[in-house]
Formats: structure tokens, sequence, C-alpha cells
């Protein structure tokens, strides 16, 4: 008995010891800083990049790794949406404002040693208008239909002619773009990464221009955007193992500023506890993204913090106007405006701190919003119901309220709480609230572009590049289904702020815009939301962006 | 045996036709589609509509379902609509992690189930014979995601002692002839990866072994119960052999036959099983991809990937076949 409990003893240990001496032998787990990997940043991504060709993507991750590699004439002032100069140093457009010249920097070079000048700038230009068969697919080339419009041979009705006319070198070092007719917001939109400018000789080397409709899907064939990216950026490509880590080494050749760090590694980590946790062990060193619930984790570890991404988006409630709805009277958009509780909601648990209720519909650091002269609807449900009775559509005033169903969204965190929220307040304030609610995809998001998503619902935008027509123009540009108005004013001047160049005139007629928006009420905003990226805190000088470009070469690790 | 073999091999048609109409329908029964992901955000009617058309999935379900037909029976699975690779390159790449995932959990389960049933066996009616039964019940009970999550926030984000996530670290550099690291690294003689690969390894083989190291030791109990009682167990006793010689030689050898069946059977759930443990442990193997997939409505992959798992799930079971089949004689005469 005695040797049979002997035995029992020591195989209960050695069961027990196995993992406490896989763990405890080499110590805790030493994430990737030891000396030689002070300069490595370890960056956790929720996905791949597609392809690292930024002419052929939209999607957040591709554009965070090519934005380190090529880069576009204008860029952006670290942290903000102003504009300065890129690849460009000077620019200005011509009288009629369809011109736009632009001195390029001179003594720059890509990373295969190639010369950048104004041949390589019109190549890349021309590669995009000419862009053909798959390449016109809505996945493939987002930004420049977004932007361009078409392409010099539309091979779809649905795609309007191109905005783009010409480029032409003036020399080694100066271009001149010419679009179709004038386009203000051209500077700003410049800046995405999708316009960088990449070797036209590693572009031709490594068939960038290939690609095919496979089994149905777009796929590129060439190994350029595989393999070969190559830019004029601080980092250059090194390689890339998918579902691994993508690798960028610094570009000591680098025209400006060389990088701090020694090299990025960007690493896929699909699951958002997983990133989280990865970034407590230390596996990773920062990420994107953070999901609300996991702020306490981060801020109660004296090892981590969290940074704020400056509010580039808007969540609002459509007001549906359209045949025989209450919504066509001022006055029921009025009641509505101040029957929602949005400083009630905001404060609320349904949003993460550093939300703020929004007063007009693009975030308050771009140009063209209005500090001064908007109407503002402070939730008062006696002044909407006195609203309502004077008003087609007396207490209680039924309306259909949509919102959408299994999805959270940076700007709408938690749609059903919000539109609890908003129900109880319109309740109070007189009005008869049906709620009705749909999957956000394709249903949802579908009912809302087309206009059958009710008198009511919940939507929002986060921008792309910091222009307020990315913003105002979007909505309020042109009469649209979803919502339902013919406002010729606002119409027209949104029309003429998007073709006027000079800046101070378009600030003026977007904070003009602003005032006539909040008065005439097409829908209400309600919320800009602050997204956070998680961090070690050995990890200093990253400035996020309001339109998450970041370059990492003002990053550094362990005090480099 | 050649027949077996061969008819085994053909019944592969009717079922991977069935599952592949069965996967077909039931991710296009899911809400959203891969037009929605694609374009996200700014996904307008027109765009959805744009793409749908583009990939062909606007047209009737019978349609789609014919030419994904033909170009699956010509050995190509498609394209991932997200990543816009090739499914069968993905796999290539992938796969190897996932049998190495298997196989790891295998050997952990063996390595602790077969002493532990053969103990539980040997101690029949003790303490330790009622603890290893109620650990085996609690293993199969437990949800392998419940436990991965587990034993991930202890030894990794609490402990520190193993890492949370991938099968190596990114700062270790290494050549990847073959795909399978723990290989790669005696290949490339590289001590040091092959450390940081099996440290990676080990929760989610804990994880994934679970449920086969509880089934492993209940059949290894039962079934060194039933041989330990045989005559010639007995007899061996009686003419003066050594208890070593005994169990070695005559109880465990003969016990083996049924567990060899099960370990060939829980080897094949293991690689069709990996999805939840991968997912947890952001494994880069199929069953994360396929997961991954699931969420991004990219139908090729889902379809591809499922009919690989599902291939390779019916390779498995016929290898343990025929394996059995040389095993017992009567298994071969029956056929």
């Amino acid at each position: 008995m005695r040797r049979k409990s002997r035995k029992l003893v020591l195989l209960a240990g050695a069961c027990a010891v196995a993992l406490v001496v896989v763990g405890a032998s080499s110590g805790a787990y030493k994430a990737p800083h030891g000396k030689a990997a002070l300069k490595t940043l370890v960056f956790g991504t929720s996905a791949d990049p597609i392809v690292m060709d930024g002419a052929l993507v939209s999607d957040g991750e591709s554009l965070r790794a090519i934005d380190q590699v090529t880069e576009s004439l204008i860029s952006l002032k670290p942290g903000t949406t102003k504009v300065q100069p890129g690849l460009a140093l000077r620019w200005k457009t011509s009288k009629g404002g369809k011109a736009w010249t632009f001195a390029l920097r001179r003594g720059v070079k890509f990373h295969d040693g190639t010369p950048f000048n104004a041949a390589a700038v019109c190549y890349n230009f021309n590669r995009w208008y000419n862009f053909s068969g798959p390449f016109q697919s809505a996945d493939a080339t987002y930004y420049w239909q977004a932007i361009f419009l078409g392409f010099k041979k539309n091979e779809s009705s649905d795609l309007s002619p191109s905005l783009y006319r010409s480029c032409k070198a003036n020399g080694k070092y100066s271009v001149t773009i010419t679009l179709a007719k004038p386009f203000g917001p051209l500077i700003p939109a410049l800046s995405l990464t999708n316009f960088g400018i990449a070797s036209p000789t590693a572009l031709k080397k490594y068939n960038a221009n290939r690609g095919e409709i496979r089994n149905g899907i777009f796929t590129p064939t060439g190994s350029y955007g595989r393999d070969h990216p190559t830019g004029t950026g601080p980092f250059k490509f090194k390689s890339w193992t998918v579902g691994e880590k993508l690798e960028l080494v610094r570009n000591a050749q680098y025209w400006g500023k060389k990088a701090k760090l020694g090299r990025i590694i960007f690493r896929p980590i699909s699951n958002n506890t997983a990133r989280n946790q990865a970034l407590q062990t230390g596996e990773i060193m920062g990420y994107d993204l953070v999901a609300p619930a996991d702020y306490a984790s981060i801020r109660n570890n004296s090892k981590l913090k969290l940074l704020t991404r400056p509010a580039f988006n808007v969540a609002y409630v459509t007001i549906h106007q359209g045949q025989g709805s209450p919504m066509n009277d001022l006055k029921v958009r009025q009641a509505v405006a101040y029957g929602l509780n949005r400083g009630g909601l905001i404060r609320s648990a349904a949003y993460p701190p550093g939300a703020v209720v929004a007063k007009e519909f693009q975030p308050p650091q771009l140009f063209g919003y209005a500090k001064t002269g908007v109407k503002t609807y402070p939730f008062n449900s006696s002044r909407a119901r006195q609203l309502l009775n004077s008003s087609s559509c007396k207490v209680p005033c039924k309306i259909d309220f949509w919102y959408p169903s299994a999805i959270s969204r940076p700007y709408m965190p938690d749609p059903k709480r919000n539109f609890e929220v908003f129900q109880a307040s319109l309740e109070a304030s007189g009005f008869d609230v049906t709620p009705h609610t749909a999957p956000w995809r394709p249903d949802y998001v579908g009912k809302v572009s087309n206009g059958t998503a009710g008198d009511l619902n919940l939507i929002g935008w986060t921008g792309d590049y910091g222009d307020p027509d990315n913003f105002l123009g979007v909505f309020f540009g042109t009469y649209s289904d979803q919502f339902g108005f013919r406002n010729s004013k606002i119409f027209n001047i949104l029309q003429k702020a998007r073709t006027e160049t000079n800046q101070a005139k378009r600030t003026k007629l977007y904070q003009q815009a602003n005032r006539i928006i909040m008065n005439y009420l097409p829908a209400i905003p309600y919320a800009h939301t602050s997204p956070a990226l998680g961090f070690r805190k050995t990890v200093k000088g990253y400035k996020p962006s309001p339109v998450s470009l970041e370059p990492f070469s003002i990053v550094s690790v362990g005090g480099v | 045996m050649l027949r077996f073999v061969v008819r085994r091999l053909l019944l592969l048609v009717p079922i991977l036709l069935g599952l592949s109409i069965l996967v077909f329908l039931w991710i296009r029964a899911l809400p959203g589609g891969p037009a929605e992901a694609l374009l996200g955000e700014r996904a307008t009617a027109a765009r959805i509509a744009e793409v749908r058309h583009r990939y062909g999935l606007d047209r009737p379900i019978v349609a789609q379902y014919w030419d994904y037909l033909k170009t699956t029976a010509s050995g190509d699975l498609g394209q991932s609509i997200s990543s816009r690779r090739s499914v069968m390159s993905e796999i290539k790449q992938r796969f190897p992690a996932t049998l190495q995932l298997a196989i790891v959990a295998m050997i952990f389960a063996l390595g602790v189930g077969l002493p532990l049933g053969f103990l539980a066996a040997k101690w029949y009616g003790s303490v330790f014979d009622h603890l290893s039964l109620v650990g085996s019940l609690i293993g199969i009970s437990i949800p392998i995601f419940f436990l991965a999550v587990i034993l991930k926030y202890i030894f990794s984000v609490r402990l520190g002692w193993l890492p949370s996530i991938g099968q190596i670290s990114v700062t270790t550099e290494m050549n990847h002839p073959t795909n399978f690291y723990l290989l790669d690294a005696v290949i490339e003689w590289r001590w040091d990866a092959f450390w940081d690969v099996t440290r990676h390894l080990i929760l989610p083989a804990i994880a994934l072994g679970s449920i086969p190291l509880a089934i492993i030791m209940r059949i290894t109990r039962a079934s060194v119960l039933d041989v330990q009682n045989e005559d010639y167990v007995r007899t061996a006793r009686a003419k003066g052999l050594s208890p070593q010689i005994v169990d070695s030689r005559h109880v465990l050898r003969n016990a083996m036959l049924p567990i060899s069946t099960i370990i060939g059977l829980q080897t094949g759930l293991l690689l069709s099983g990996a999805v939840l443990t991968e997912t947890v442990f952001q494994y880069p193997g199929v069953g994360n991809w396929i997961a991954q997939a699931i969420f991004n409505r990219d139908y090729p992959v889902i379809q591809g990937g499922i009919l690989f798992l599902a291939v390779v799930f019916v390779i498995v079971n016929l290898v343990v076949d025929i394996s059995y089949a040389f095993l017992n004689p009567r298994i071969r005469l029956s056929r």
C-alpha cells in the first residue's frame, strides 16, 4: 500500500510539475524586447494586408502597412488632417481650377534605387486612369472611383466619366494634373495612401498591372503587391509570411528624417481579445481599435497605455422625408431634434470615454466647422411636445424607428442601447415609436440607403480624408433616397464648395452649409467618438491620426 | 485488401458530393455576403449589386453550384474573396501547422492517457482510479474552447510562462522548407527555434488533446481490465514471469488493439476539430483560417477548407481501417 501511494505521489508530482517546468525553466515568457530587438516594433493587426499595392485596396490593414512604404504627393501633419508637403513641395491651381501644378521634391529615390521624378508621378496617375477589366471593380479600385469617379474607358454603365484628364511632366520636377472640372477636395484627397507613388520600374518589372477574374474573384497575378512593393517611404518591404507577419525595415537612404525604428513587424491577430491579451503578455507592443470593454484592462496595467484617435466620425439619426411622411413638416423634425436625449446617451455606458455630442455633421477639428451661429437642440421634451402640437402630427405622433442588430460600429458601439435611450426620450416628448430592426448587412444598410428604413433610423460615417466634402458632400450633396428631401439651397452650396479651390472661400461655404443644414434638419447628428489604440509604455512618439494615417517613422521603442 | 481500399475511396465521391451541397447551401443561408464584407462600411446598394454581379453571386444558385462543382472537380478550390489568394496555396501553407498541432496534441493525449488508463486499471477501485475516472469525465465534458481560454488566461496572461498566440515568435528568423515548423527547426539545426515552436504548441496541444486524452484513458483502462483477466495472462503469471514482463508483453500489447482504433479516429477528429483551439490561440492553421472565412463570408475558403478537412478525415479513417485490418486478420477475412 505504501509502495502504491509512493507511486501515486510520484505520478501526480510528475504531471503537476510538467507544465511548471516548461514554463519556469526559462523564466517568464520573454517578449521580443531584448537588446537586439530594441528598435523593433511589433504591431498587432486585425488581418493580413490584402495586397501591398495602394491602388488596389481600401481596407485599413493594407493601407496602414503601405503607408510606411510609399508616399503621396501630399502628406498630413501627424495627428491632424492638415495637409503638408509630401513628395510635392508646393502646389498651385490654374485660374479655372482644373489644372494643378505640383513642384516635386528633388533627390528622392525609390527603394530600388531609381529616381523619383515627374515621369514617375505621371506613370502612376496614368496607370490608375487606364485600369481596365477586373481593375475597374469597386472592390479593386474603390478610392480611385470615390475621388476620380471613372476611368479612361469605363466598362460599366454604373461608372461616371472620369474627373481625371491628364498628367503632364514640366521638366523633371514639376507636373501638371488636369481635371475635367474644378474639384476643391483634390489636395486632401491626394494625401490618401491609395495615391502613393510607386516605382515605375518595379511596377513594370513585377507586373503590377496583371490581374484576372479567377473563379469570379479579382486576383492580382503579378508579384509586385505580394513580394515587391517599392516606394520612397521611410521603411522598405522585407518579407511577408501570410498569417504570421509582415516585416518592414528602415530605409537608410530615406530623403527625410530617418525612421527611429529599425524594423516594424505587423502581426495579424484576428480576434480582438487575443490582441488585447497579446499586448498584456508583450507579444505585441501596440494595436488599433481597442474594444471599449478592454479599456479598463489597459488602463489598469502599469505597463500599458491607451491612446485615443481624434474623432473623425459621426453617428446620426436619419430623418426620412417623402410622400405622406410626418417628417416633411419642419416642426416635427425640430420636435425629433429636441426629443432625442443625445447628451444622456453619450454620458451613458453605451459610449466610451472621449465621445462627444455631435452638433454638426462633420468633426469639429475639420475646417468648415461652424463654431457660432449653429442652431443646437438640447434635450427638451416639453419644447418637443409644444412643437408637435403646433405641427401636422399631433401628440402622440406615430413614427417608425429602425436600428441595426448584431453590429457594433466605432461611432455606434451598441445600436440597441442607442435606440432604447432615444425611444424613451422620444416617447416622453410625445412620439409613439414603433421599433424595427434588421441585421446590419445586407438588410439594414440596404434599407437605409434606399429609404425604406422608417421615419427615423440610426446610422453613421467614418471619414476617409480631411475635407468636409467627405462628410457633408457625401450626405447632402445631392438628392438621395436615404433622406428623401430636395433642398436646392443645401445642394447648391455644397456643389459650389466642391468645385471651389480657394481654401478660405471653401471654409466659409461649409460653415454656411452647416448652419443651413442644422436649421433645415435633414437628419440629426448625435455622436463623435474617439477610437482607442493600446500600447506598451515603452512605445513612444505614436501620434494617432484622425484618418488612421500614422507615420511609424517617428515612433521609438524602449527610449531609443 | 485492394478491393476494400478502392471501395472506400469510391465512397469518398458521394460523401464529398453531399458535403459540398450542404456547405454550399449552408453558407448562402447565412445573412450578409462576400460583397458586403468586401466593400465594408462604404457599401451602397449599387456597389453591392455591382460586386455581386461581377462575382456571379446574382446568378441562380444551381448555376453557381454547377460552376463550383466543375472547378472543384478539376482540383481547383478557387480564390479567397478577402485575401485574393488561391485556396489551395493557403491550404498548403496552413495545413502543416494544423497537422503539427494535431500530432503534438495526440502525443500529449497518448503520453498522459495511456499510463493513466493503465495505472487506473492496475489500481482498480483505488482513489487514483476514481480520481482518474472523474478527471476523464471532466476532460470529455469541458468544452475545448473554454479550456483553451482558461489555459491561456492562467499560463500566458497571468503567469506569463507561455506565449498566448501564434506558432513561433515573430522575431525568430528561420527558413521553412517544409512548413512543419518543428521539423524545419531540426532541418535548420535551430534548437532555439525548436524550443520557441514547442513553447507555442504546449497550450493549444493541451486544450486540443484534452478530449482524446480522456477517451484514451478510459478505453485503456477498460481494455487493460479486460485483458488482465484473460486466461493467457493468468498462465503467464503462473509460469512465474515478472509482473513487468506480463504487463508489457501480454497485457498492454493485447489491450492496444481497441486503443489503436481510437487513436486513429481521434487523430481525424483533431484535424477537423482544431477550429476553436486555433481561434483562441490565433494559431495560423486551417481551423483559424476557416473560422475567419465564416466571419468574412468568404465562400470559396469555407467550401474549399471544409471539403479539404472532410477528405483528410475520410482518408485518416481509411488508413485506420487498413491498419486495423492488418493488426486483426479477422477483419480482413470478413471483408
